[in-house]
């Protein structure tokens, strides 16, 4: 193994590939996705379902292969440690202690045959080594922290005995209970209510600050991002299309798709007193990709030839990254009389 | 229409509702508990509220698909509750529902097609042309192509199964259609494109909305009026633009502030509820007012009287007791205390 450089990323991903083989063919869901996450940062996935979100976050800890899929290319070093291609002891040993995780499904995590008290304290029996009674204490102490009401007594309960936000919060409990220095958490919150949302990204802040831990935070839902994120990551047809800090994400969103995103949300509408305007359309399916710039299809912006014909390249501007050949352009539309201009940046429509 | 009421007259009347549930070991658990309500015609009204607050209940007692224990619906003239079933058949073709889940709520064995006829056979005498026009007319409402008559729903991503079942629910157009959390399981950009197919088929048909939803800024974008669920009762109501921009009731401005605003320097630095707690069980509320125990604001008098309900200006009523108690809001906007540093709980973060 290769001594860690002491300045190296906690996170680094480069050209990260990802391949499934179907009925048509090998499809590749994650395309040379590239990012990095340095500690105590929280860094967002967003984009469409079915965008490759998911699939990266699985794949980053070596649980693609269980799934029947392959990292095909690629890195992906944890505090300078290659994980690719490590075997899967090796695997299962950072996965629960140096990264935790928290899955889409909160159900399937959770074993409905055990308490969850038991649940916590078997992982950090097996991670840290501590015995019984030890680990125990630290199952309600983390119970406890995510603001589970009468910890002690809770933590002898069955999962089913806890509603749907409980539930998601003993995730964040067990995913948290070894002190990892990473959490991915794949849309922990997009099955909750917003209040319980709302309350969940407060208790993940809070920990996040508290434990010295970043966050790779996986969601469709641009809100959130505003709420936590220091940086984003704008996928696409399994690609990265943007790629920015996050005030700069949302005060000059510079690909077309972004801009979409963030005009399709209710507040958007209601804060600028204008129509919701919708993306059209679907996320093409890995097998059957257009041509081109991969979103032309349902960009407004699209032209003819430039857009069409050849792939488009991720490319540095104004401190981010960004897939689009017209950003530039774009950015500072000749003014439509009467059009509301809601947002800086890449106008829609 | 066949029943017309009298000019203003509301087209759903929802009267002292409840349903209550047998739970087992004698106990009753009271989902839905003297909600009272009206939708006038082509008025949507949105219901909003988390989970488990009796939304989806209360649309399915309006219904009957759910026997309300007490209370009384009027769908134009005719009285709702009451009917025996043969009688409740002619009324099904004036009330539709769609469901939140776009995966469950199509019959995966039969063609969109087919699935779009089985109202029309059923409730119509339409010749087999006719209908087939029917079908490709709803198809065409909600944007989708005629040629899909002959798919299955597996080959459809959710946004389009949402449609269809949209299509289905208005294709005897209805005179009241309750949507239960319909964008609720879409991604954003699928959520938008389905509140816009909305707005357009209301501003077409004359049909009444009841939209349920747990979001407060997808309600105010959907619907005329709005109210506000709580453990089975009815705590807010009024005009969506003052609900969501002046909430009156707490629990409101809870659901306001729980929305994230999409700009990271507001949203991190602006005053808000953040709710703690779990919702109590509905089969042992609160006493006084059942919000209380989440209540950043609750005062001695909420534990001892079930607050009134407070008139609005504008419509409505708020049933809380700060408007006459305490800072004496008098039908004012809770944010004012949100933003007043009012707060004695850590339920607010900066
Ligand atoms: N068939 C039933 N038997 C017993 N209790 C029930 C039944 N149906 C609903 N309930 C209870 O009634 C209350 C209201 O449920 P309801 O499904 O109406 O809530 P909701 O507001 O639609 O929530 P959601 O946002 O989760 O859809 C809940 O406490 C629920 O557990
Ligand atoms: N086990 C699998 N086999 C084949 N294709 C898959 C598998 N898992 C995911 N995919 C495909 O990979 C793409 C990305 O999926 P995913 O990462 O789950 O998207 P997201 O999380 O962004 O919604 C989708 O087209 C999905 O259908
Ligand atoms: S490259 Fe062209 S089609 Fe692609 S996002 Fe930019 S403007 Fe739109
Ligand atoms: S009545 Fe009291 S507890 Fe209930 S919402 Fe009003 S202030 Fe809060
Ligand atoms: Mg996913
Ligand atoms: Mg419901």
């Amino acid at each position: 193994m290769t001594t860690p450089a002491v300045t190296a990323p906690l996170l680094q991903v480069e050209d990260l590939t990802v391949q499934f083989p179907t009925p048509d063919g090998l499809i590749t869901v994650v395309d040379h996705v590239s990012f990095t996450l340095d500690a105590n940062r929280v860094l967002c996935i967003v984009g469409e379902s079915g965008s490759g979100k998911s699939v990266t976050a699985l794949s980053l800890v070596g649980l693609v292969q269980s799934r029947g899929g392959r990292v095909s290319a690629g890195s992906v070093k944890f505090r300078g440690t290659e994980l690719v291609g490590q075997p899967e002891k090796a695997l299962n040993r950072i996965r629960g202690r140096d990264i935790g995780f928290i899955f889409q499904e909160p159900m399937s995590s959770l074993n409905p045959a055990f308490t969850v008290g038991d649940q916590i304290a078997e992982v950090v029996r097996r991670h840290r080594r501590a015995g019984r009674k030890e680990a125990w204490a630290r199952a309600v102490e983390m119970l406890d922290r995510v603001g589970i009401a009468s910890a002690a007594q809770r933590a002898k309960d069955y999962p089913h005995r806890f509603s749907g936000g409980m539930r998601q919060r003993v995730m964040i409990a067990l995913a948290l209970a070894c002190d990892p220095k990473l959490l991915i958490a794949d849309e922990p919150t997009t099955a909750l209510d917003v209040t319980i949302q709302a309350r969940t990204l407060e208790l993940l802040k809070t920990l996040q600050r508290e434990q010295d831990m970043a966050v790779l935070f996986i969601t469709h839902d641009l809100g959130v991002v505003a709420d936590i994120a220091d940086d984003v990551v704008v996928m696409y047809a399994s690609q990265v299309v943007e790629h920015a800090p996050v005030r700069d994400l949302f005060r000059r969103p510079q690909h077309p798709y972004t801009a979409g995103l963030l005009a399709a949300m209710p507040q958007s509408a209601l804060e600028n007193g204008s129509p919701l305007v919708g993306i059209p359309g679907v996320v093409p399916q890995p097998h059957r990709l257009p041509s081109g710039c991969r979103f032309h299809p349902r960009c407004t912006h699209a032209q003819a030839g430039r857009c069409t014909s050849e792939p488009v390249e991720l490319r540095r501007l104004d401190g981010g990254l960004v897939r689009c050949v017209r950003s530039e352009e774009l950015r500072d539309p000749a003014p439509v009389p009467g059009a509301p201009a809601p947002i800086e940046g890449v106008a829609v429509q | 229409m066949t029943t017309t009421p009298g000019a203003g007259a509301p087209k759903l009347r929802v009267e002292d509702l409840e349903v209550t549930f047998d739970v087992g070991r004698g106990k009753k658990l009271h989902a839905v508990d003297g909600v009272s309500f009206h939708v006038d015609e082509g008025e949507t009204l949105g219901l909003v509220g988390e989970s488990g607050s009796g939304k989806s209940t209360t649309g399915m007692a309006v219904l009957r698909l759910t026997e309300p224990t007490a209370g009384r619906v009027h769908l134009g003239d005719t009285e709702v509750t009451g009917l025996r079933s043969r009688r409740m058949r002619p009324l099904r073709k004036r009330m539709q529902i769609v469901f939140q889940d776009p995966y469950s709520s199509l019959d995966p064995s039969m063609t969109i097609g087919q699935q779009l006829d089985e109202p029309l056979k059923v409730h119509t005498s339409l010749s087999k042309d006719e209908r087939r026009a029917r079908v490709d007319e709803a198809l065409d409402t909600v944007k989708l192509s005629t040629r899909y008559t002959t798919r299955y729903p597996n080959e459809f991503s959710g946004g389009q199964r949402q449609r269809i079942a949209i299509a289905r629910a208005m294709i005897l157009d209805p005179e009241l259609v309750v949507l239960d959390e319909p964008v609720s399981a879409l991604d954003v950009s699928t959520q938008s494109q389905i509140v816009n197919l909305l707005l357009g088929i209301q501003e077409q048909a004359r049909t009444s909305f009841l939209f349920i939803a747990h979001d407060l800024a997808v309600v105010r974008l959907v619907s005329d009026r709005t109210a506000v669920m709580y453990l089975g009762q009815l705590v807010e109501t009024g005009p969506s633009a003052r609900v969501y921009d002046a909430p009156a009731h707490p629990y409101t401005a809870a659901l306001n502030s729980a929305i994230p605003i999409p700009d990271p320097d507001r949203q991190r630095t602006r005053d808000r509820i953040v709710l703690g707690g779990d919702q109590p069980s509905p089969l042992n509320p609160p006493s006084g007012c059942r919000f209380r125990t989440r209540c950043p604001f609750a005062m001695p008098v909420c534990a001892e009287e079930v607050p009134p309900q407070h008139p609005l200006e504008g419509g409505g009523y708020a049933a809380c007791h700060l408007h006459t108690h305490g800072p004496e809001l008098r039908g004012g906007s809770v944010l004012q205390l949100v933003e007043g540093g009012h707060l004695t709980t850590p339920l607010v973060s900066r």
